[in-house]
């Protein structure tokens, strides 16, 4: 939620800034270089997306980043410290870690899009739902959003997890939900926005029922702002989705999930630094380089045109 | 202006009790209730006698409809009686307020370290003319955002209490013990306070009564402090109003992380033992902090920016 808050704010506090168009296709000739222009001066961005590629990547191949086994190691290499045989060290049952972490990336990728998947998906649609039909419908609705948004996100999630349970798609789910509230908001605004435009009045006059107007009019209109919204809350989904598995809640032990790897590797922090270190600034890097490229998404390529 | 603060008091009252129904149907959800949790929680399994367990949740009410259940639990609430902890058999009430104090003194700590370093920050990062001072103060709140929290709490405890030693590595034992925890809180905190100060202090420096001041001749630094800052960190408040929420969050964190006593470490420990009371407890507190913090936030408002209260039309919501 907090780049979304802090977005959020500067565009309504200050009355300045436009909402977040979703402006990201490349128009007209001279498109491509263009692009590579764009990219050309912004090498983050460019690093943001191989980090992000790799990630992918080792989620759904990870036999193409390392060869060695993620749940057993030989117990006689037990904490050795990162070197060209072991890029990030072993555990204390002689594990690698490296793989661990390749391998970690599924799970935690996995809640990560469960996660944004319910949000989006809820979300939108009682942020449709309020926006297209109105009247009480609405009131209820954004009044149950506004309470979603005064409970914070954690204890929110806490509360679902005490009652679905441990797991890692249990996890993803209380995250999920805990986002319900800004993706509601979002959602509606940009109904409104898009319901009032002179093409849906133009459609409606044309005679068009009104799903053919929703589904065919408003929704395409208003979803991009909502895009862009998940895009900014992928880090934070997997900030929330470590967080909770690191309290322990996640996938049970043997699995080699980001935050378990790191509550793991709290009991030997004294003495193996690697295996808290590694596995967090992973954890970092990944949300670090979707934070960048959502804020690219989010009107950085739009503004330059 | 009286009118505004008992229209802010009523919706205030309003949210923490649509928090309360919202914790109560959540945990309604649970397979089961708490009193089978109670009977088969034990590991050495005798079997519990069907007829005690009916009568425990005849005591705790299990047996009527959900919806007498929730009108019988929000009386006991408003009168400020959460039920019993089924782990301790200690009062929700006392087990949180006995908890409440070491947390409050954290996030306090932190909120002050983040307020202090993260608007530091935003306004020597707005204010000087070092391109390369500029740009490498404004690099700093993104990184800050994407770090997990128990990870920085983690490396400080590495850095600075196993490798340096200066700080105890965990506890609640002094000043010397609150400093790491409540630095690693401030991290992600300050981050924001920094992002929207800086952004809303180089919106409002652009403002016409900038150019005014600048006019009549006065210097950098009072523009910078006493016109642009005053107007620019309203924005900055209300981020700081909804950070009070994710600050009491992060605590359960943080306080797992350094063996810290307090909120964050009877909720964990309650979630793990679904402790559905004191969970319940846990949310709603936790919404009442979130709610009073915004309170405060709004009724300071007015003196800071006096049309706020003329403009009484303006709804004033959360988030």
């Amino acid at each position: 939620m907090s780049q979304v808050v802090v977005d959020d704010l500067g565009a309504t506090a200050l009355g300045a800034g436009t909402p977040a168009e979703a402006g990201f296709e490349p128009g007209g000739r001279g498109a491509p270089r263009r692009a590579v222009r764009f990219f050309l001066r912004r090498p983050g961005l460019v690093l943001s997306g191989v980090v992000v590629v790799l990630v992918v990547l080792a989620a759904f191949w990870p036999g193409l980043f390392t060869a060695q086994d993620p749940l057993h190691g030989s117990p006689a290499d037990f904490f050795q410290a990162p070197g060209g045989a072991h890029w990030f060290g072993t555990d204390e049952l002689g594990r690698d870690v490296f793989s661990r972490v390749v391998h970690g990336a599924q799970l935690s990728l996995k809640a990560t899009l469960i996660a944004l998947a319910v949000a989006f998906v809820a979300g939108g649609l009682i942020g449709l739902i309020a926006g297209f039909v109105g009247r009480w419908v609405e009131d209820v609705l954004m009044r149950f959003v506004d309470v979603l948004l005064s409970i914070p996100a954690l204890f929110l999630s806490l509360a679902l997890v005490t009652a679905l349970g441990y797991g890692t798609v249990k996890v993803a789910v209380a995250v999920g939900v805990a986002s319900v509230a800004s993706f509601a908001r979002v959602m509606r605004s940009e109904v409104l926005r898009a319901r009032q435009a002179v093409y849906v009045e133009a459609a409606r006059s044309c005679g068009a029922r009104w799903y053919s107007v929703l589904i065919r009019h408003v929704l395409p209109n208003a979803i991009g702002p909502v895009v862009v919204l998940a895009t900014l809350e992928i880090g934070t989904a997997i900030l929330a989705v470590s967080s909770l598995s690191f309290l322990g809640y996640g996938a049970p032990p043997p699995a080699p999930e980001w935050g378990t790897l790191i509550s793991d590797g709290r009991n030997y922090l004294a003495n193996a630094w690697w295996l808290t270190a590694l596995p967090g600034l992973t954890i970092a890097l990944t949300v670090l380089a979707t934070n960048r490229i959502a804020r690219a998404l989010d009107g950085e390529w739009a503004r330059q045109r | 202006m009286r009118r505004y603060v008992i229209r802010r008091l009523a919706q205030a009252v309003g949210v923490l009790w649509a928090a309360y129904t919202v914790s109560f149907l959540v945990l309604d959800f649970l397979p089961g209730d708490p009193v089978s949790a109670m009977a088969g929680g034990g590991s050495d399994s005798t079997p519990i006698d069907p007829a005690q367990i009916a009568r425990l949740r005849h005591e705790y009410g299990f047996d009527k409809p959900v919806f007498l259940q929730y009108l019988d639990y929000l009386g006991k609430a408003l009168r400020g009686d959460f039920g019993d902890s089924i782990s301790t058999g200690r009062s929700v009430t006392s087990t949180l307020a006995a908890a409440l104090p070491q947390t409050l003194e954290l996030a306090g700590a932190a909120l002050l370290l983040a307020v202090l370093f993260g608007g530091g920050l935003a306004v020597v990062a707005t204010y000087t003319n070092r391109r390369w001072l500029r740009q490498g103060l404004l690099s700093l709140p993104p990184l800050g955002v994407s770090v997990p929290t128990f990870w920085i709490g983690l490396m400080l405890v590495e850095l600075f209490s196993f490798r340096a030693g200066w700080f105890p590595a965990f506890g609640n034992d002094g000043l010397g013990g609150l400093v790491l925890p409540a630095v690693a809180l401030a991290i992600p905190t300050g981050a924001i306070v920094a992002q929207v100060l800086a952004k809303s202090l180089l919106t409002t420096l652009d403002e016409a009564y900038v150019e005014t001041a600048k006019a009549k001749g006065a210097g950098r630094v009072r523009i910078h402090l006493r016109h642009a800052l005053r107007n620019a960190s309203l924005p900055a408040l209300t981020v700081v109003g909804l950070l009070a929420g994710q600050l009491m969050a992060n605590s359960v964190v943080i306080e797992t992380v350094f063996s810290r006593d307090g909120l964050g470490r009877v909720t964990a420990g309650a979630v793990t033992v679904q402790d559905i009371p004191l969970v319940q407890g846990v949310v709603v507190f936790g919404s009442l902090i979130f709610v009073v913090v915004n309170l405060i936030v709004d009724l300071v408002y007015p003196l800071l920016d006096p049309r706020i209260v003329v403009a009484s039309g303006r709804r004033a919501s959360f988030a």
